[in-house]
């Protein structure tokens, strides 16, 4: 049994805030469900699954009650940035099983405004807490053991950048708006060696969310159809400290189950959204998803080959976390969005690709250098 | 050379909570004894210390004296933080496992990937808490 085919992406939405000291948390989760209810041409009294994450404080009962809903199928599995990633995927199980037939998923927050608590620990924490692992510094030795094993410079890096600024140019609500060379990035600061503070994402306030619904009732819609045909996830941690090997993410297991579930590879997508936490988040993912082979990621993103109408593979096309969007700290919604677009034809036009009908959306939650989660979705336009 | 690492020794470190699985780690550091677990089924260390092995979820796990000598598997400046600039790093035991820690009493500029590194104590309001400082 798969998904494959099971289910549609019927309606998307971005919250054009990237700053909102005048909203609720709760007001921006509401405000983005409906946007895409009436992106999809639903209401909420077709929602009947409902999908949250940890940005959702206190869980379902109060997000349930908050936005009205009288959902038959709930899940509110929590992985960090990648959350809403393995939400597709598990909404299209609940849809192929039956158990709901349009699933709602919602990413809001204002990290601008009021910080989110600290995420609750594990059996680890008397023996990590005092150590201050960040995502900054987390990231940075990911980057720092990236850099000795495979020789992978900062100037590579800084390509994802400068390549993730020449498309937030075209996006009106992006965060950042101006082109970057590679040098500009050598030049920020030092924030945690090797990552300096171009290396690292925007924080923003706002949100996002999904419509995942059947076949059936995605045609019976007005949107261009774009329905999931590949799904995979995976978790990794030190385990014992017999596993540490901060060089490669989850993303090798959870890609090859995402891609042989569609069956295609990763040479065969037009576009890609690829979680851009860091710089190096994206070069690993690449070389980890299969896009170029492990240890190659540098001269893969080299020389502008992820700028749309420029390079090989057009990534990140609104300008990803990097320049444009990261609500709440958590950046898989925003990849779904504009893998979304890009097949609904639907992007920028000075960014979007010519016949877009494959893409891949993938991210990693929680920190790559200490314990993480990955999950990957291929979508296709039929 | 620029000891950022010198105010660690005011520094206030969170003194660790302990629970019956690892009280017994907290009782050797306070003699300076760095314990690691071993699983007498498959042989294999594992740090932080669980009761049953992470490897073959034996229940035979036995603690044991760490060396406390080790060498860097990787690390970052953090150049900024409300405590001040630290070094974060993952080293790696000469019994085999890695673990989390930070680069002490050190010249950050100076640090290398495999570099040899031994244990140092840090008080807290309990137990110490063990870091990592050049050997």
């Amino acid at each position: 049994m798969s998904i494959k085919g099971k289910a549609y992406i019927a309606g998307i939405y971005e919250h054009p805030t990237r700053h909102a000291p005048d909203k609720s948390v709760w007001q921006l989760h509401a405000e983005v469900a409906k946007g895409a209810l009436e992106d999809a041409g639903l209401t909420n009294k077709d929602v009947d699954g409902l999908f949250i994450a940890g940005d959702a404080n206190g869980g379902l009962w109060p997000m349930t009650d908050y936005l009205g809903l009288k959902p038959r199928h709930v899940d509110s599995t929590e992985t960090g940035g990648c959350s809403y990633i393995i939400a597709l995927g598990h909404a299209a199980q609940a849809i192929a099983l039956g158990k709901c037939s349009v699933a709602l998923i919602t990413l809001a927050g204002k990290p601008r405004t009021s910080p989110p608590a600290p995420r609750a620990q594990g059996a680890e924490a008397d023996f990590e807490t005092a150590y201050g692992a960040t995502t900054h510094n987390a990231y940075g030795m990911a980057a720092m053991r990236h850099m000795h094993d495979y020789g992978t410079t900062s100037e590579q890096l800084a390509w994802i950048k400068v390549a993730a600024s020449h498309h937030a140019q075209y996006n009106p609500h992006a965060m950042l708006k101006d082109v970057v060379t590679v040098e500009d990035v050598l030049n920020s600061p030092m924030i945690s060696d090797p990552l300096r503070r171009m290396d690292c994402c925007v924080v923003t306030d706002g949100g996002g969310a999904l419509i995942v619904t059947t076949e059936e009732i995605a045609k019976s819609l007005k949107k261009p159809l774009v329905r999931l045909i590949g799904h995979g996830e995976a978790m990794k941690g030190p385990r014992g400290g017999k596993d540490l090997d901060l060089t490669y993410s989850a993303g090798v297991w959870s890609g090859p189950r995402a891609f042989a579930e569609a069956g295609v590879t990763p040479q065969d997508m037009k576009y890609a959204s690829i979680y851009d936490s860091f710089t190096i988040t994206v070069l690993m993912q690449l070389e980890d998803l299969g896009f170029c082979k492990k240890g190659e990621g540098g001269k893969f993103v080299s020389d502008g080959n992820l700028i749309s109408g420029v390079g090989k593979l057009p990534f990140n096309t609104d300008g990803g976390g990097l320049c444009s969007n990261h609500p709440i700290n958590r950046g898989g919604m925003t990849k779904i969005l504009e893998a979304v677009r890009q097949l609904r034809g639907e992007a920028h036009p000075k960014v979007q690709v010519p016949n877009c009908d494959l893409a891949i959306a993938h991210g990693t939650g929680g920190l790559l250098g200490v314990r993480h989660a990955a999950s990957t979705a291929i979508l296709e336009r039929v | 050379m620029i000891m950022t690492e010198a105010k660690s020794d005011v520094k206030k470190y969170p003194t660790p909570a302990g629970n019956p699985e690892t009280q017994p780690f907290w009782d050797a550091a306070k003699d300076g004894k760095f314990l690691i677990k071993r699983c007498t089924a498959c042989g294999e260390a594992h740090f932080f210390p669980r009761s049953i092995c992470p490897f073959c979820f034996s229940d035979k796990t036995e603690w044991e004296e760490s060396s406390g000598e080790a060498e860097i598997y990787t690390y970052s400046h953090m150049r900024k933080s409300a405590t001040g600039p630290y070094v974060i790093a993952y080293v790696t035991l000469k019994e085999g496992p890695s673990l989390q820690t930070n680069i002490v009493d050190c010249d950050p500029a100076s640090l290398k990937i495999g570099q040899k590194v031994k244990v140092v104590w840090k008080p807290t309001d309990g137990a110490p808490l063990p870091f990592f400082t050049p050997a």
